[in-house]
């Protein structure tokens, strides 16, 4: 079982290991092109609401404090607080998730969404309203957008399915399954709920924090 | 060497424990699902196969005449598809080495048995969306997917087969997660990393390939699809974006992906040349280490096949080094491999004779592909039949010929019966003969100027046209024969008995064909791989062309 136990979990670091291969992708395709168009990336990232991001930043952190307060009582057997950790986790997530419905349907409102991922509303922002710095292009600021919810919504997504696993984990803890003796599944969900909130700490700054300086000065 | 006893054969085996159509697809036993995978990659080879015949039945004349340029573009892409993500891909690791794995460990199976059979449903399905994807239409893009074709004026079913690739690419990541654990954590006592037969460190350097390059390529096709569904432009100049873009990301795993397909080959290919020459391999850690040094440089070289698409001409400097690079642990192999071969007691069954083929064409190949990493010479071959016949000589003369060679060794292990041996040497010349007939010639046709994905060409090709599609017809037939006698010798084969090739390998010390938990004991391993008689002890072997298996 010992044998099992070891296995399940080099079984998950080698999966989040091809997740990160995964993100890796996008997360060149943005280098690249904030690296071509920083004035765009700039403008657009100071659009987007950081009060929002740093709770959700926050609201991550402390979810994965409760994410690993349950691995820990599920291993010494505190019941109680297992099921209430997980209960928190979830509530945490769910949160994160609704705040990030809120920002996406603010940039819907504004005309933001990419190209014609939403038919009949294209990329339209009141370029009245939407700052442009000096050297940036309405069409770049559209490229970051896209990045923005190409990044955020595969986030969202692997948030989605975390949420799954942790409800699964709660019905599990609820039935007596897990304990001292069988702790394996909340301990690699906890790996993968770790996973996804590191993944948003790298989010966080590059899409939200770029430019920050030139906001508050012009 | 200690005689490991192997305990009386029991009539159960795998194959009998339990009967019935839920007990084969609910399986966890990682032979029967071993056993599946060989029968869908089968099925998927043959579909690759009929496109490969249509290709040469439309060569053989100079005009375009059989096909139409947009049905030839489809029956090219299609034929690279099927071939590479549903055939070539998943080959070797899905079927001997989700056999064999836990068997040379001696292991009970596989570390993670239910996403073993996962991997399989997934790679049916995604074979069943490509499938739906090339009969509601097809795609013509090449299997490159080169934007902007792809992402705006291709009016094929691009994202579909997308679909298809990204789905089938998880059954890739699982398959190499299973095995990069179950060979960390599930060797029997005593067998030691340095006492793992090659076979086990070929597939562990494949799966760290596996599940490092996969996730890029499915992210690649995400992105493609969403730019050609929603039209936002991360790889179109028009909106900022960059199509060379999509080909660093695509081949930044599509170079890896060759060595997913020929490092398992290798690793089929140190067992043959170690057993049926009845030695150690020459430089067992040399052979090891170069697994893994082909797994971390193959990752650094993609550029090369950007060579002639606008990367800047420093960047294609290095890159033509490291292409260079990566080619010298793959010679070590080749220079191991024969030095192993020098005064051993070398036999001619046929798995040794694919073996050898394999030496000689992926040799062929792969200095073939020297040419080709350099930079000048590749501004004239590139995109031309050079390049069709250097991918061919190593997928085809080294990755299939291993996966017949491999096949037809392990066959008694696998099914419990030997095949007939006459008919499988005269296979394998005329697989070797067919083989050589169709792509040879590709070499100086590409060399002249014949562009690749063309078809219709100068007359004065023609003749090389010819001869490849005759050889690729010697090719069909020498393929469909082994299909005809395995199947055969599955009731009507000699029964092989545990070791019919009398070698020491952990997979040959249970019975043929093995119970459902492969040992009936745990074995504990004191011995090297490929730990041989002394010389002198060895057997005498009978007359020149007696298969071992009979004497």
């Amino acid at each position: 079982m010992e044998q099992q136990r070891a296995a399940g979990t080099i079984g998950m670091w080698v999966f989040l290991v091809t997740e990160i291969m995964f993100f890796g992708g996008m997360f060149l395709a943005y280098t690249l092109y904030r690296n071509a168009y920083p004035a765009a990336f700039a403008s657009a990232s100071n659009h987007l609401d950081i009060t929002l991001g740093a709770v959700n930043t926050a609201v991550l952190i402390f979810s994965s404090f409760t994410m690993a307060m349950a691995v820990y009582c599920t291993q010494v057997g505190k019941r109680q607080m297992q099921i209430l950790s997980l209960i928190l986790t979830i509530i945490l997530g769910l949160t994160f998730l609704g705040i990030k419905t809120v920002e996406y349907s603010d940039k819907y409102r504004d005309g933001l969404i990419p190209g014609k991922l939403i038919p009949g509303r294209p990329f339209n922002p009141d370029l009245l309203t939407f700052h442009l710095l000096p050297g940036a292009s309405i069409r770049n600021v559209e490229m970051f957008y896209w990045i923005y919810f190409a990044m955020t919504g595969m986030h969202a997504l692997h948030m989605i399915i975390g949420v799954g696993l942790l409800t699964v984990l709660l019905i599990g803890s609820v039935r007596r399954r897990y304990s001292p003796e069988y702790y394996s599944p909340v301990e690699i969900t906890g790996l993968y709920w770790h996973f996804v909130d590191i993944v948003w700490i790298f989010l966080f700054p590059l899409l939200y924090l770029l430019g920050r300086h030139l906001a508050h000065g012009g | 060497m200690e005689e490991f006893q192997i305990p009386p054969p029991s009539k159960v085996n795998y194959l009998n424990a339990e009967y019935g159509l839920k007990s084969w697809l609910l399986t966890k036993d990682h032979k029967r699902i071993a056993l599946l995978y060989l029968g869908s990659i089968s099925f998927f080879f043959f579909i690759g196969g009929i496109y490969a015949m249509l290709i040469r039945l439309e060569l053989l004349t100079p005009a375009g005449n059989f096909l139409t340029s947009t049905t030839y573009n489809k029956v090219f892409t299609q034929h690279g598809i099927i071939m590479i993500f549903f055939f070539l891909i998943p080959s070797i690791p899905a079927t001997l080495g989700n056999f064999l794995v836990p068997m040379m460990i001696g292991a009970k199976d596989l570390a993670f048995p239910r996403i073993n059979l996962l991997s399989w449903y997934i790679y049916l399905l995604g074979g069943l969306v490509t499938i739906y994807a090339l009969l509601a239409g097809g795609v013509d893009t090449g299997w490159t997917f080169y934007a902007p074709y792809s992402t705006t004026f291709s009016n094929s079913y691009v994202v579909a087969t997308g679909l298809g690739i990204f789905i089938s690419g998880f059954s890739s990541i699982l398959t190499g997660l299973n095995f990069i654990v179950t060979i960390h954590t599930m060797r029997a006592p005593g067998m030691t990393w340095f006492r793992l037969p090659l076979f086990i460190w070929a597939h562990y350097a494949t799966s760290l390939i596996m599940i490092l390059g996969t996730p890029v390529v499915a992210i690649t096709i995400l992105l493609l699809a969403f730019e050609r569904l929603a039209h936002v432009g991360i790889f179109d100049p028009a909106a900022g974006g960059d199509p060379v873009l999509f080909q660093h990301l695509f081949w930044f795993y599509s170079h890896p992906a060759v060595y997913i397909m020929v490092l398992p080959g290798m690793g089929v290919v140190s067992e043959l040349i170690a057993n049926f020459s009845r030695k150690n391999i020459f430089g067992y850690s040399f052979v090891a280490f170069s697994s893994l040094a082909i797994a971390v440089f193959g990752f650094l070289v993609w550029g090369h096949h950007l060579f002639v698409a606008s990367q800047s001409v420093y960047a294609g400097m290095i890159f033509s080094f490291l292409s260079f690079a990566v080619a010298i642990p793959s010679a070590i192999k080749v220079f191991n491999w024969s030095a192993t071969l020098y005064k051993s007691s070398i036999s001619y069954e046929t798995p040794m004779l694919y073996a050898l083929g394999f030496i000689g064409l992926f040799t062929i190949g792969g200095m073939t592909g020297l040419f080709l990493a350099a930079l000048a010479v590749d501004v004239h071959l590139s995109d031309t039949y050079f390049v069709v016949a250097h991918f061919h000589y190593i997928m085809v003369g080294g990755t299939l010929l291993a996966y017949l060679g491999g096949l037809h060794y392990w066959w008694p292990k696998i099914s419990g019966r030997m095949y007939p041996e006459g008919w499988g040497r005269f296979s394998a010349l005329v697989v070797f003969i067919g083989f050589n007939l169709t792509f040879l010639p590709q070499f100086i046709l590409g060399y002249m100027g014949m562009p690749r994905r063309y078809h219709y060409y100068p007359a004065e090709f023609q003749v090389l046209h010819v001869l490849s599609t005759a050889g690729a017809s010697i090719l069909g037939v020498g393929l469909l024969i082994p299909l005809l006698y395995l199947l055969w010798s599955m009731r009507y084969g000699k029964i092989a008995g545990p070791n019919p090739w009398h070698l020491p390998g952990l997979e040959w010390r249970t019975q043929s064909p093995p119970l459902t938990e492969n040992f009936a004991h745990t074995p504990v391993v004191t011995w090297e791989a490929y730990q041989f008689a002394p010389f002198e002890e060895m057997e005498v072997v009978g007359k020149f062309g007696e298969s071992r298996a009979e004497v």
